[in-house]
C-alpha cells in the first residue's frame, strides 16, 4: 500500500542520498472540508542532494506545491493533515515549533513564489524589504544591510542597483520584481532555495532570463535549489535530476538527461510529447493525452494515472504502485509496466480525426484592419497632456475565411487589445477594421455576431451563478435566434461537439476542470454561429496535458465549420499548431507577418529569432538556438523609442539608423512582411527603382 | 482548494453571527404577529376612550390609560402597524432608488456615475436630522409624507455599497464575454449584474429598515408624524407634552414604547448583520 518500508530509494544510485540536504520520507498531506477530504499528497519520496538543481514538475492538484509548503510549513493545519517525515539538515522539519521553523524559514530555506507583485509589499521600498529579510536572522546595522541588499540586488541582475534599492516595487517590471524576490529569498545564503513556479507569470523571453539567472546564481552559490513548475520545458536547461508527480506520488524520478530521453512512465512520455514545441517535425495534430486530472477525494487504492494510461491493465487498480529501479543512475519509475513503455510516439500516437468535407481555407478576406490605432490616455496626476498608452498603433492585418492568424508577442505588446477591438470591448482610436467589408461597429445588435471571443480563463468568463446550457444559450437568446426549444436541442448538439456530454447541461461551471470549461466556452462562441473567433490565450491557463486537446478541437472545430480564427498567444510554440499565417506584435505593431512554415523555418526579424529562441525545448541536449536572449523588459507603451522600436533590446541594432529611422513593414518575400531595416529584400518589387532609404547594410 | 483559513477572533464567527441572527428573525417575526393580528390582541379600540384619564395599570387596562382616557397596552399593540409599515416601505423607496442608482452609478462610472454619486455625497452630508425635520413640516403631517421623506433621505448609503459592488462586477470576464457576444447593456445589467447585487441589495435592505423605523419614531416624536395614526412615536409625542416622562407614569407610558423601538430596530439590525456576514463580498 504505502512506500515506506520498501526500499523506494536506492541508495546505491545516488551517493548524494547519504547526505542529503532535504529529504522528505512517506509525507502525505490531507485537506479536510466540510464536505469532502482532499488528499493531495500521498506519500512522496524525495532527497535533494547539497548543490543540486532539483525539479518537480506537475500539473494542477499533483501535489507539487503542497508537498513544498509542508517542508516551509506553511501549510495551515487545521485544515490540513500533514504526516510523515521531513528532515533538512538532519532536522526534522515536521512538527518543529512555529518560532524554531520561523528561523529556518528565510535563513537556511528560501522561497521563491509564482506572483513577485502579491508577493512583494507595496508600500515598502525594495531595499527595505531586504533588509528587512537579512535583519531577522542575523544581527547586523543598518548601513550593513543596506550594503548587502545593494549587493543582492546587483547579483540578482538589477541594473544600477544602488540607485534602484529606494525604488517601490510598482517601479519594477514583472520580470524585475521576480529578481527582488530571489535576492529576498537569497538574503541569508540560505543552503535550500525552493522556488515555486517562479516563471509561469512572466513572458518567455523574461522567463529565460530568469532560468538562466538561478542556474548561475546556484553555480555561484552552491545551494541547492527545488524548481516546481507544471513545464517540462522550463527546467530541461538547469535540472540536475527531475521528479514527476501526479494524483500526489511521485510517477518518475531521475537524472535529467534520463527523464527526458529515456522516460519510463507513460505520464512522463505523454507530458513529454503534448508540450507544443518549436523544434520537431509538424504533424496535422497534437498528440493529446485524453481525460483530465482529477481531485483524489478518497484514500488512493490504485495508479493514480490509470484512467488516462493507454497502458492500463487490471494490475494497476489493484494497488498503489511504488517507485522502483527502471534505469542507470537511480532513475526509478511508478509504473508497473515501464518495461513495455517505449518510445511515446507509439504511446501516443495522434489521433487522426475523419471530418467529412472539410472547409479549406480560402483568400477571401473575413477581417480586414487597415491602420488600426488604439490609444488609452493617461489621466494620471503628472502625465503630460495627450499622453497615451499606445497599446495598438497602425496595425494592418487582414483575416482570411477558414484559416488561423496566430498574434504572439510579450505582454503589453497590444496583442489582447487587438482581440478585444475586433470583438467590440474597445473603441479604435485611428484606423478602421472591416468586417465582410463592413465597417465595424461596436453597438449591440445581430451584426455582432459575427465575431465572438474566447478568453484565457474559461472560469472568469462564465457567471457562477449560471448553468451550463444557460451560458452556452446565451449568446442566442442575446440575437433571438430560435425558440426555447431550438436553443435547447442547439445547446445539447453543442456540447456535444466540444465533447461535453449533453446531459450535464443542467450542472454549474465550478462542477467542471479548466480544459472542460474551456470546451464549453468554445460552444458558447460557437452558438452564435459566428464567422470569426478571437482566441485570446485560450490555453495558457490549462494545464499542459489539456492544452492540446483544446488546440485540437479548435482546429477540428474550424476545419468542420470553416470558421477564421485569430489566436493571440504569448509563445511562438502554441500557435504552430493551428496557425496557417503568424503576426509577431512588438509595443503596438506587427514586426513580421508570414505564413506559417516560413516564420519557423527561417524568421527574418532579431525579434522573432528572440522569440523563437525563447521557447525552452523540453530536452536537456536540445541545440539551443545560436540566437542571443532578449535582454530588458518591453519599453514603456505610452513612450515608444525612437526609430525602429525594438532597436533598445536588439542584438543586432546598428547605431545610426536602427535608433533614429523608423523601419517600415515591407514585403521582403512571396508573402512575408517584415519590418526591419538590415533584412535585405529577396524580391524586387519594382526592379529599376533604387534602393529603399534606410534598407540593406 | 482553500490553503489557508481565516483565523479565529478577527471577526465574529459566522455563527454567533447566525445566532444573533436567529434572535432578530424571533423579535421580527413576533412584531409581525403583532401587526397583523392587532385586532384580535388589542383588548380596546385604541382611538375609543375606554376609562379615565391617567390611569395607572390595572386589571382592565395593563398599561395605565393615557391622557384623553385611551388604552395604552391597545395603543402599544396597534403601533406596531404603523412603525413596521413605515420602516418597511420606506425602506423599499430606498432600495430602489439606492439600487438604481448605485447600478446605473457603477455601470457607466465615468460621466454619469460621477454626477450621480457627486449628489449621493451631497445627501449623505447634510445634517440629517435637521433636514428631515424641514422636509416633513414642510410636506406636511401624513403617513405618505414620512415615507417618502425617509425613503428618499438614506437611499445614499446603500447605493454606494450597490455601486462599489457594481464596479467590480461590471469589469467580471463574464460581463465583458456578454458584451463580446454583442448583448446591449441592459442585458449585462439584467442579466448579470443585477442578480449578484441582489443578495447585497437585501442586506441592505433589512438594515435601511431598521434605521427607517427609528427615523419614524423620531419624526412621531417630534409631532411631525401622521396625527391620526398610533404610532410608537406618537405615543411618545403625547407622554412628553403630558409630562408624563417627569411622573411615575413614565413607566407605563414611556418605556414600553421606547422597547418596542428597540426591538424592531434591534431585530432588523441583527438580521442585517447576520445577512452581511454571509454575503458582504470578501475584501
Amino acid at each position: 500500500m504505502t512506500s515506506h518500508g520498501s526500499p523506494a530509494f536506492d541508495p546505491a544510485a545516488t551517493s548524494a542520498a547519504h547526505d542529503a540536504a532535504l529529504e522528505i520520507r512517506d509525507l502525505r498531506v490531507r485537506f479536510t472540508t466540510p464536505t469532502r477530504t482532499i488528499h493531495a499528497v500521498n506519500g512522496v519520496d524525495l532527497d535533494v542532494a547539497p548543490g543540486e538543481v532539483f525539479a518537480l514538475v506537475g500539473e494542477s492538484g499533483s501535489g507539487k506545491s503542497v508537498s513544498m509548503l509542508s517542508v516551509m510549513g506553511l501549510v495551515e493545519s487545521p485544515p490540513a493533515e500533514v504526516t510523515g517525515s521531513i528532515t533538512f539538515g538532519g532536522r526534522q522539519l515536521l512538527g518543529l515549533p512555529r518560532r524554531e521553523m520561523n528561523a529556518i524559514r528565510g535563513r537556511d530555506i528560501g522561497m521563491v513564489f509564482q506572483d513577485p507583485m502579491s508577493s512583494l509589499n507595496p508600500v515598502h521600498r525594495v531595499g527595505r524589504q531586504i533588509m528587512e529579510a537579512i535583519r531577522l536572522h542575523e544581527a547586523v546595522s543598518k548601513d550593513e544591510a543596506r550594503k548587502r541588499a545593494i549587493d543582492l540586488l546587483d547579483r540578482v541582475g538589477i541594473p544600477s542597483a544602488s540607485r534602484r534599492v529606494d525604488d517601490y516595487p510598482h517601479e519594477f517590471s514583472g520580470g524585475m520584481r521576480q529578481r527582488v524576490m530571489i535576492a529576498i529569498a537569497l538574503a541569508c545564503n540560505p543552503s535550500l532555495l525552493i522556488a515555486d513556479e517562479p516563471t509561469t507569470a512572466l513572458d518567455v523571453t523574461i522567463q529565460r532570463q530568469i532560468v538562466t539567472l538561478v542556474k548561475d546564481l546556484q553555480r555561484d552559490l552552491g545551494m541547492s535549489v527545488i524548481w516546481i513548475t507544471h513545464d517540462l520545458g522550463v527546467v530541461a536547461e538547469i535540472a540536475d535530476r527531475v521528479a514527476v508527480m501526479y494524483g500526489g506520488r511521485i510517477m518518475e524520478r531521475g537524472t535529467a538527461r534520463a527523464v527526458y530521453e529515456d522516460a519510463t512512465h507513460p505520464y512522463t512520455t505523454g507530458l513529454l510529447h503534448s508540450i507544443p514545441r518549436t523544434d520537431n517535425a509538424l504533424t496535422e495534430w497534437l498528440p493529446e493525452i485524453p481525460g483530465t486530472p482529477d481531485q483524489i477525494t478518497e484514500e488512493p487504492t490504485a495508479c493514480p494515472f490509470h484512467a488516462r494510461c493507454p497502458l492500463t491493465e487490471h494490475d494497476c487498480t489493484s494497488g498503489v504502485p511504488v517507485l522502483e529501479v527502471a534505469g542507470p543512475d537511480g532513475h526509478e519509475s511508478a509504473c508497473l509496466h515501464h518495461t513495455s513503455v517505449g518510445d511515446g510516439d507509439m504511446l501516443w500516437p495522434i489521433q487522426d480525426r475523419e471530418i467529412p468535407d472539410p472547409v479549406l481555407p480560402s483568400d477571401d478576406p473575413v477581417i480586414e484592419i487597415e491602420g488600426l490605432k488604439v490609444h488609452f490616455p493617461i489621466h494620471r496626476h503628472g502625465a503630460k497632456r495627450g499622453a497615451a498608452v499606445r497599446a495598438v498603433d497602425g496595425i494592418d492585418l487582414t483575416i482570411r475565411d477558414a484559416t488561423t492568424l496566430g498574434v504572439v508577442g510579450e505582454s503589453g505588446c497590444g496583442k489582447s487589445t487587438l482581440g478585444r477591438t475586433l470583438v467590440g470591448l474597445v473603441e479604435p482610436t485611428e484606423g478602421r477594421v472591416l468586417v465582410h467589408g463592413e465597417p465595424l461597429d461596436s453597438s449591440s445588435g445581430p451584426h455582432r455576431r459575427v465575431v465572438q471571443m474566447i478568453f484565457q480563463d474559461p472560469f472568469s468568463s462564465m457567471n457562477p451563478g449560471m448553468r451550463v446550457a444557460d451560458i452556452v444559450a446565451e449568446p442566442m437568446r442575446i440575437h433571438g435566434i430560435g425558440t426555447p426549444e431550438d436553443r435547447l436541442s442547439r445547446v445539447r448538439d453543442l456540447l456535444a461537439s466540444v465533447g461535453i456530454s449533453p446531459d450535464v447541461a443542467e450542472r454549474y461551471p465550478h462542477e467542471f476542470s479548466g480544459g472542460q470549461r474551456q470546451r464549453i466556452a468554445i460552444a458558447r462562441a460557437l452558438a452564435a454561429d459566428p464567422d470569426v473567433i478571437v482566441c485570446d490565450e485560450p490555453v495558457s491557463a490549462l494545464d499542459v496535458s489539456v492544452q492540446a486537446q483544446i488546440v485540437n478541437l479548435l482546429r477540428e472545430t474550424q476545419m468542420a465549420t470553416g470558421i477564421s480564427l485569430i489566436f493571440i498567444a504569448h509563445d511562438l510554440a502554441v500557435v504552430r499548431h493551428i496557425s496557417h499565417e503568424i503576426a509577431v506584435m512588438y509595443l503596438g505593431q506587427v514586426v513580421e507577418r508570414a505564413p506559417r512554415d516560413a516564420i519557423y523555418d527561417e524568421p527574418l526579424h532579431p525579434y522573432t529569432k528572440a522569440l523563437l529562441a525563447a521557447v525552452p525545448a523540453p530536452s536537456p541536449t536540445a541545440e539551443r538556438s545560436t540566437a542571443p536572449t532578449l535582454e530588458g523588459d518591453l519599453p514603456d507603451p505610452s513612450d515608444p523609442p525612437s526609430g525602429c522600436r525594438f532597436h533598445t533590446r536588439c542584438p543586432v541594432a546598428v547605431e545610426g539608423l536602427c535608433d533614429t529611422d523608423v523601419p517600415e513593414l515591407r514585403i521582403v518575400d512571396d508573402l512575408r512582411w517584415v519590418s526591419c531595416h538590415l533584412v535585405e529584400s529577396t524580391i524586387e518589387i519594382t526592379p529599376p527603382s533604387p534602393e529603399p532609404v534606410g534598407s540593406g547594410t | 482548494m482553500k490553503l489557508f483559513t481565516r483565523r479565529p477572533g478577527r471577526r465574529p464567527t459566522p455563527k454567533v453571527a447566525k445566532r444573533l441572527g436567529i434572535v432578530g428573525g424571533v423579535m421580527i417575526s413576533a412584531l409581525v404577529l403583532m401587526a397583523v393580528f392587532a385586532p384580535l390582541l388589542a383588548p380596546y379600540d385604541p382611538t375609543e376612550r375606554v376609562g379615565a384619564p391617567f390611569q395607572p395599570p390595572s386589571a382592565e387596562h395593563w398599561l395605565g390609560t393615557n391622557d384623553v382616557g385611551q388604552d395604552l397596552l391597545s395603543e402599544l399593540i396597534y403601533g406596531a402597524r404603523v412603525s413596521l409599515t413605515v420602516g418597511i416601505v420606506a425602506a423599499i423607496v430606498a432600495l430602489i432608488l439606492g439600487t438604481t442608482v448605485g447600478v446605473l452609478a457603477g455601470y457607466y462610472p465615468k460621466r454619469l456615475g460621477k454626477v450621480l454619486m457627486q449628489s449621493v455625497d451631497v445627501i449623505l452630508i447634510l445634517p440629517f436630522l435637521p433636514l428631515l425635520i424641514v422636509l416633513a413640516a414642510y410636506l406636511g403631517r401624513s403617513l405618505l409624507n414620512t415615507i417618502v421623506v425617509i425613503g428618499v433621505l438614506i437611499w445614499a448609503g446603500p447605493s454606494r455599497v450597490i455601486r462599489s459592488q457594481v464596479l467590480s462586477l461590471r469589469s467580471r470576464e463574464y460581463v465583458l464575454a456578454s458584451r463580446t457576444m454583442g448583448a446591449p447593456d441592459r442585458w449585462a445589467i439584467v442579466r448579470h449584474v443585477l442578480p449578484r447585487t441582489a443578495l447585497l441589495a437585501t442586506g441592505t435592505f433589512v438594515r435601511a429598515v431598521s434605521t427607517a423605523i427609528l427615523l419614524e419614531a423620531a419624526l412621531s416624536f417630534l409631532g411631525l408624524g401622521d396625527p391620526l395614526q398610533k404610532s410608537w412615536g406618537s405615543i411618545l409625542f403625547w407622554a412628553q407634552s403630558r409630562g408624563a416622562f417627569l411622573t411615575p407614569a413614565w413607566k407605563w407610558w414611556v418605556l414600553p414604547p421606547g422597547l418596542m423601538i428597540m426591538i424592531a430596530s434591534l431585530g432588523f439590525a441583527l438580521v442585517a448583520f447576520a445577512m452581511e456576514e454571509r454575503i458582504n463580498p470578501r475584501l
